[in-house]
């Protein structure tokens, strides 16, 4: 993508983890670049064209990266399309999502991705980065062509939605992910346990009568993976932990050197399981909503770098999949539109400073990923997000953006929110004027 | 110097007993009491509920439950229709939302659900306008069942307060078992269960059950035994190995039950596979009240009915 605008930021607070910045100072996009930053009031366009944002203080930060999101097509587009999802994203301020292949058909081949690609390109809103399946079709038996998708352009493997149960599998994919230098993200659950669960195991799975998933369907799963990896002294991502256990393995994994990372989501840091309230469905996922003692385990892993992103598992569905008894409503929420705030609300608690969210949401993702962004250093590529980090809004049923409207924190007064969203230079969501 | 408010019952759904208080539930059961002498008359019937139409949705196979709504609604005068569903609606097609605007199409007053998804009841009561009365909802809860056990046990024993209830067997499967350990509990009863851990559900304390180790230890001094009934399919899931095992090991027997009181009533929700979750003889013996719970079922459905769609509603 190539700027054909120039764009100056003033009063700006540049939040620049990469380059250890956090202070006030402008900044210059042009043809599709930093071109310059400085010292607030420094900088000036050089001619009469380009437009001018005098921030007043709001968040300059390197564009989001969300590194796990559901954007249904192909198949699924009555809940999301590529346009749409990536419209839903520019409006949360993430400038690139990477996309998860359980679509229909199951982004197991080069054609898949290039489709995805050719749809990013029409819509012209967020970078996309397709994640390829780990096994053909995602049926955990064979190996899926990895050199090929990533010819077409995948930028990592998983075969998230449908974990590789069998172990032998896993070291294969491991082992032939590496030869093609492709991160494998793994979805942890050892399905024998979790099999029918509609929602954490525990007294209140008890109370509502539902099959319960027990935390430890995730662990042991975690444990294998990590295991595998470390035996093959290779890296892997564990994708959107859930519980305090989880974030203890990782945390010892790291300190004994394994090449683990990982990431959790706004839901597993902001609500716990009682959000079911009376079968509400739009508080049903995988892995399931925990419990208080799990929520506080998961955001201490995002205060003590444990856990390295913050990505959202959006996860759109029609009413059509969750207007239905509990047990058989489809699980997951969509979350781009919220994650913004939901992650600012651990900075007004103190728990994380604005560095370490940023680091959460695009310098680590775009690392992990090893995508372009993540940097405001001159010369990178201009993707951009702008955080009015005291916005107030109501996150309204009206107001979503994205196709599908199944989230638990409709009508929640939510505050910090992003403004502009800058794309290789250009301009895909402006609330700022 | 009197200065109780006048009681007034007040709900429009009998969705659970966990919705329900002290009061309500006493008041169900006096009701339930009061319509008790209808079924003895040589002609059983009172017109309360004249044109009044219930219907009974059935996603699962029910013999006794659906029948004793059904003969409840009929002695009031409404007119009852029955569905039954042996598969569940989301398998036909058509959304279980969409089955109920349906049926509210067609104007009743009343729903009776029994399905095999926790919550079913509860999605019914948040999309249409009739009374949802549930009839047992997966593992959740059976409420109709739970207030006609207790209507049983305080005919036998006078009251409920203080009474020691021993409940036996497949504790997570069982909706009939989390409406009385709710209802029981409320009631100021102390409720034990045992069973195989296999099947005893975890947080099941936090509903107001002591859990046992061993039966034993559940049935000692205990005022009421209840056995559960055990689902032929659980074998396979796999939660016990064999019948006969369970019925050596977690059965209640003649020498299992020396241990409660002596004057102690045994009880079960039925359908009973005999000779497993209880020995036959002790079923068909003088203390069992089995056979009352089911007499009590018809009053009791016939008080919720009345409480919900008649008076001045």
């Amino acid at each position: 993508m190539k700027g054909s605008s120039v764009i100056l930021f003033q009063n700006c607070r540049i939040i620049d983890p990469a380059n250890n910045i956090d202070t006030a100072g402008d900044m210059i996009l042009s043809e599709g670049r930093i071109t310059a930053v400085g010292k607030a009031g420094s900088l000036k366009l050089q001619s009469s064209e380009g437009i001018i944002f005098d921030l007043d203080g709001k968040w300059l930060v390197p564009g989001l990266i969300d590194m796990h999101v559901h954007l249904r097509e192909p198949g699924e587009e009555y809940k999301e399309t590529v346009a749409s999802g990536t419209r839903s994203a520019a409006a949360g301020g993430f400038t690139a999502v990477a996309c998860m292949p359980n679509t229909s058909p199951v982004n197991d081949s080069e054609a898949i991705t290039a489709l995805i690609l050719r749809k990013a390109e029409q819509a012209k809103m967020s970078r996309v980065y397709p994640v390829g399946a780990v096994s053909k079709n995602s049926r955990g038996t064979e190996l899926a062509e990895y050199g090929e998708m990533k010819q077409a352009g995948v930028v990592a493997l998983s075969d998230d939605g449908r974990p590789v149960a069998n172990s032998q599998l896993m070291r294969r994919a491991l082992e032939y992910s590496s030869s093609h230098d492709l991160l494998l993200i793994s979805h942890s659950e050892e399905m024998s346990l979790s099999e029918n669960g509609a929602i954490n195991e525990g007294a209140l799975s008890t109370r509502l009568g539902l099959r319960g998933i027990p935390h430890v369907a995730e662990e042991i799963m975690v444990y294998r993976d990590i295991a595998l990896a470390d035996y093959l002294r290779l890296p892997i991502h564990i994708a959107h932990i859930s519980t305090k256990e989880t974030v203890d393995l990782i945390r010892r994994a790291k300190r004994n050197g394994s090449k683990v990372t990982t990431e959790t989501t706004p839901h597993y840091f902001s609500l716990t399981e009682e959000a079911v309230g009376r079968y509400d469905t739009r508080a049903k996922m995988n892995p399931p909503l925990r419990t208080s003692e799990d929520v506080e385990a998961i955001r201490e892993g995002l205060r003590d770098g444990t856990i390295d992103a913050i990505a959202t598992d959006h996860a759109p569905h029609s009413n059509m999949e969750k207007d239905l008894e509990f047990e058989l409503a489809a699980n997951g929420i969509i979350g781009l539109e919220t994650s913004v705030p939901l992650a600012i609300a651990l900075v007004r608690d103190n728990l994380l400073t604005a560095t370490q969210m940023i680091e959460l949401m695009s310098v680590r993702p775009a690392r992990i990923l090893r995508v372009p962004g993540g940097s405001l250093s001159e010369g990178s590529i201009a993707d951009v997000t702008v955080i009015d980090p005291d916005r107030k809004f109501i996150y309204t049923r009206d107001s979503i953006v994205s196709k599908s409207t199944n989230s638990p924190f409709i009508d929640w007064e939510l505050q910090g929110k992003a403004v502009l969203t800058v794309v290789g230079g250009e301009i895909v969501f402006n609330e700022l004027g | 110097m009197e200065m109780e408010t006048e009681y007034c019952f007040r709900h429009k759904h009998i969705l659970g007993l966990e919705d329900l208080s002290c009061d309500d539930i006493s008041f169900i059961l006096q009701t339930a009491e009061s319509f008790r002498e209808i079924s003895s008359r040589p002609i059983k019937k009172v017109p309360i509920l004249r044109g009044k139409t219930i219907i009974n949705l059935f996603f699962e196979p029910s013999t006794r439950t659906r029948l004793s709504f059904e003969i409840a609604a009929k002695r009031m005068s409404a007119d009852t229709f029955n569905i039954s569903a042996s598969t569940s609606s989301a398998k036909k097609g058509e959304s279980l939302i969409d089955t109920a605007l349906n049926l509210q199409a067609m104007s009743p007053d009343a729903i009776i659900i029994r399905h095999s998804y926790s919550g079913s009841p509860h999605l019914l009561a948040k999309h249409i306008n009739a009374s949802i009365i549930n009839a047992g909802d997966g593992f959740h809860e059976h409420p109709s069942q739970g207030l006609l056990d207790m209507m049983t046990v305080k005919q036998r024993k006078g009251t409920l307060q203080g009474l020691k209830i021993a409940i036996i067997g497949d504790i997570a499967h069982s909706r009939v078992a989390h409406s009385n350990i709710i209802g029981f509990s409320k009631m100021g009863a102390h409720v034990y269960v045992s069973g195989p851990a296999t099947l005893l559900p975890p947080g099941i304390e936090q509903l107001g059950a002591k859990v046992c180790r061993t039966v034993e230890e559940a049935v000692t001094d205990a005022d009421v035994v209840m056995a559960l009934r055990i689902q032929k399919e659980r074998q396979l899931d796999p939660l016990i190995p064999s019948w006969r095992e369970y019925a050596s090991f977690f059965g209640i027997s003649s020498r299992l039950l020396e241990k409660s009181k002596p004057d102690a009533i045994i009880m079960h929700p039925g359908p009973m596979n005999r000779g497993v979750e209880l020995d036959p003889a002790l079923a068909d013996g003088p203390r069992s009240v089995i056979l009352d719970q089911v007499t009590n079922g018809v009053a009791v459905r016939m008080a919720l009915l009345y409480l919900i769609l008649g008076g001045d509603r």
